[in-house]
């Protein structure tokens, strides 16, 4: 894309006044932003900018020994253009409110590409909002290659505005030694004597609501006002006691290494981190049922759909997914990563915890977002979990 | 130029504050207003509306005066124990020290060149389970066989303790450092046995810096919500806490903003109350002196 028709520049003009607006190469490079786009324009934009902006959550990509992407590198060799990639992605809640402000304001973050969690409620809002560019899918054939069961998020049903990044399993972490027996209850966790004081729940709202639904034999994709009143009662008991010690989000892992809890919920792509340095340590999905959720690439309005759709379209092919799953470990979302693992890497391509059977991802139930987005049920969470 | 201002000289205290109060106005009280604002707002996010709803205040207090009541609690609790330790640091640094004054000092405030956040996430490690101290009272049996220090209130006041008992040591020593030793030698040569020129002498002129520190620890452990988070459970959450998730999670920001102006109130009428009890008109006269 030429600088006169670069997106800074485009924001730039657009603030200037809606005189714009007639020019068909600025209606283009704003990514789809009008309906009368000609062909002749559509073919300016559908060049690369020179550098793409990519925001990501920590530890989240393969990393070579001279800490360099190996995916991303070869995709800057093959277009001739850059990423810059950013892991400033700590928390759904914590990014959403740095960008909420410019967004709402119809202002760039400067970012081509985000990931958030669908569970957060986020990317749906997002969509509802209007804060999300639509998917070049032109650019993107390889979307062929996205997990069926991923195809129709209820918040998204076209995958119009967004694509899987990973995707993880909330269930059981757990160690075995300290326990003395196997566990495969969340009911275990609430109440057993055993485990008092020495358990965590997670702060995220669809994970502990969602597991103790389940092992309250409710069903978490569709929560009505009693069985979220049920699961909301029974984590209240089990704080209220002293069984669960702390809500938490990654740090449950350094706790459970060292011993200072012996069971919490925990995320399967943790743990398979987790057991290299501690073997003994076990995950499971629960018998009742775990939760599964799915970080999403969506394109931020002001982005470069363009652009970030090409992105989006490298990481699904199955040989860069499967170099990314290699380091990652949480579940894919691209068909055929398994076989092209295989190769390289058997025990990666084996381990159910990052390609699950169809009978764990039968267990593995999708939190109901609509209920993640009532602020009512929020604050009674976010008040249980001590604020 | 220099004639111009020493022609207009009345100009040029004006002119050295500009700085400060550009400062002040730019970061304190335009986002003070913005604060104001959004506190009595209403709606829900992003879409908010000025309405003067003031429910937001009697609502945000009535919801969670359990936390504010443990905040008030935690921070008391912690200034105390600070003080308590403080004081005698600070005199014998003061009075003792020598040419080795400096480098106390330096040891005082050494742990700060570690992020505060690092030096909580050391006293999880500190307070573990498996940790040393707590094998070390379990053995004394200070502590049952079930016992645990993680977790619990006393580990959340002992974090706030110690993360902010430099400030208490710092105008604690500035005070004691400068009592005129020959006052205390006049009164023992008026038969006065140490304790009483401690009391009559050395506590009453290093008063100030007992204000000082008492405030700069408890303003700061009052608001105060990582300690709580990575060293208590949600039984120990203070307001800082609420304010964060009402800010981050719930997006609730009217609230939020409701809560923090009555954090700042709060603390506002505590301070006027001890400073009146100590009486400040005394304190700063004998710190000026």
């Amino acid at each position: 894309m030429s600088d006169r028709y670069s997106r800074a520049g485009f924001l730039r003009r657009a603030a200037a006044g809606g005189s714009v607006l007639t020019v068909p190469g600025l209606l283009a490079a704003c990514g789809g932003g009008g309906k009368a786009v000609t062909t002749t324009a559509a073919a300016v934009a559908k060049t690369l900018p020179k550098t793409i902006v990519f925001s990501n959550w920590p530890l989240y990509i393969d990393v070579n020994k001279a800490k360099q992407h190996p995916s991303i590198n070869q995709f800057e060799a093959k277009y001739h253009t850059n990423i810059r990639y950013i892991e400033d992605i700590n928390d759904n809640d914590t990014f959403f409110g740095k960008i909420e402000g410019p967004l709402s304001q119809g202002q760039s973050i400067g970012r081509d590409l985000i990931v958030l969690t669908d569970y957060s409620g986020l990317p749906g809002r997002m969509v509802q909002l209007g804060w999300l560019e639509k998917i070049d899918k032109s650019a993107v054939p390889n979307i062929a290659n996205l997990q069926p069961a991923q195809r129709h998020p209820a918040w998204d049903p076209n995958r119009e505005y967004s694509l899987p990044w990973q995707s993880g399993m909330t269930g059981i972490g757990y160690d075995p030694k300290k326990v003395g027996h196997e566990i495969t209850s969340i009911d275990e966790l609430l109440t057993s004597p055993k485990l008092k004081g020495k358990v965590t729940f997670l702060t995220e709202f669809a994970d502990s609501i969602g597991l103790v639904m389940l092992a309250n034999g409710d069903n978490p994709s569709k929560v009505t006002k009693a069985s979220f009143e049920r699961a909301l009662k029974r984590l209240q008991k089990a704080v209220d006691s002293g069984q669960i010690r702390q809500f938490t989000g990654n740090d449950y892992a350094p706790l459970l290494a060292k011993g200072d809890i012996w069971a919490c919920a925990a995320w399967s792509g943790d743990m398979v981190q987790l057991q290299a340095d501690h073997p003994g340590l076990k995950w499971v999905l629960p018998k009742a049922g775990g939760i599964i959720w799915t970080d999403n690439m969506l394109i931020p309005k002001g982005g470069n759909a363009y652009a970030a759709s090409v992105v989006m379209n490298w990481f699904y092919r199955p040989q860069i997914a499967a170099e990314v799953e290699d380091y990652v470990n949480y579940i894919c979302p691209v068909v055929g990563a398994d076989k092209a693992l295989e190769k390289n890497d058997p025990a990666v391509a084996k381990n159910t915890l990052i390609f699950p059977t169809n009978e764990m991802l039968a267990n593995a139930h999708q939190f109901d977002i609509t209920a993640v987005n009532n602020q009512k049920y929020k604050q009674a969470f976010q008040h249980l979990i001590g604020a | 130029m220099g004639r111009f201002l020493h022609r207009r000289g009345w100009l040029t205290p004006y002119a050295l504050l500009t700085p400060g109060m550009g400062w002040l106005l730019v970061f304190f009280v335009v986002p003070m207003y913005y604060l104001g604002k959004m506190s009595l707002e209403q709606g829900f996010f992003p879409l908010f509306s000025f309405g003067w709803a003031w429910s937001n205040f009697s609502d945000a207090v009535s919801a969670y005066q359990t936390q504010f009541v443990r905040s008030l609690q935690y921070a008391g609790i912690a200034t105390a124990i600070a003080l308590a330790i403080s004081y005698p640091l600070a005199y014998w640094i003061a009075f003792r020290g020598g040419r080795w004054k400096n480098l106390f000092l330096l040891l005082v405030i050494a742990p700060f060149f570690v992020t505060y956040l690092i030096r909580t996430l050391a006293w999880e490690t500190i307070l573990s389970d498996n940790g040393l101290v707590v094998t070390f009272l379990h053995n004394i049996h200070i502590l049952g066989s079930n016992g645990r220090l993680l977790a619990t209130s006393a580990a959340v006041i002992a974090g706030i303790t110690y993360n902010f008992l430099p400030f208490m040591v710092l105008p604690l020593y500035v005070s004691l450092e400068q009592v005129d030793p020959r006052l205390i030698e006049a009164s023992s040569d008026l038969y006065a046995n140490r304790a009483v020129s401690f009391l009559r002498i050395t506590l009453p002129l290093s008063l100030p810096g007992v204000f000082a520190g008492v405030l700069l620890t408890f303003i700061p452990a009052m608001g105060d919500f990582i300690n709580a988070q990575l060293l208590g459970t949600p039984r120990q959450y203070m307001i800082g806490n609420v304010i964060q998730s009402q800010f981050l999670s719930l997006r609730n920001y009217p609230t939020a903003a409701a809560l923090s102006f009555v954090v700042m109130g709060g603390i506002l009428v505590l301070v006027l109350i001890f400073a009146r009890a100590l009486g400040t008109d005394r304190l700063t006269a004998g710190a000026a002196a």
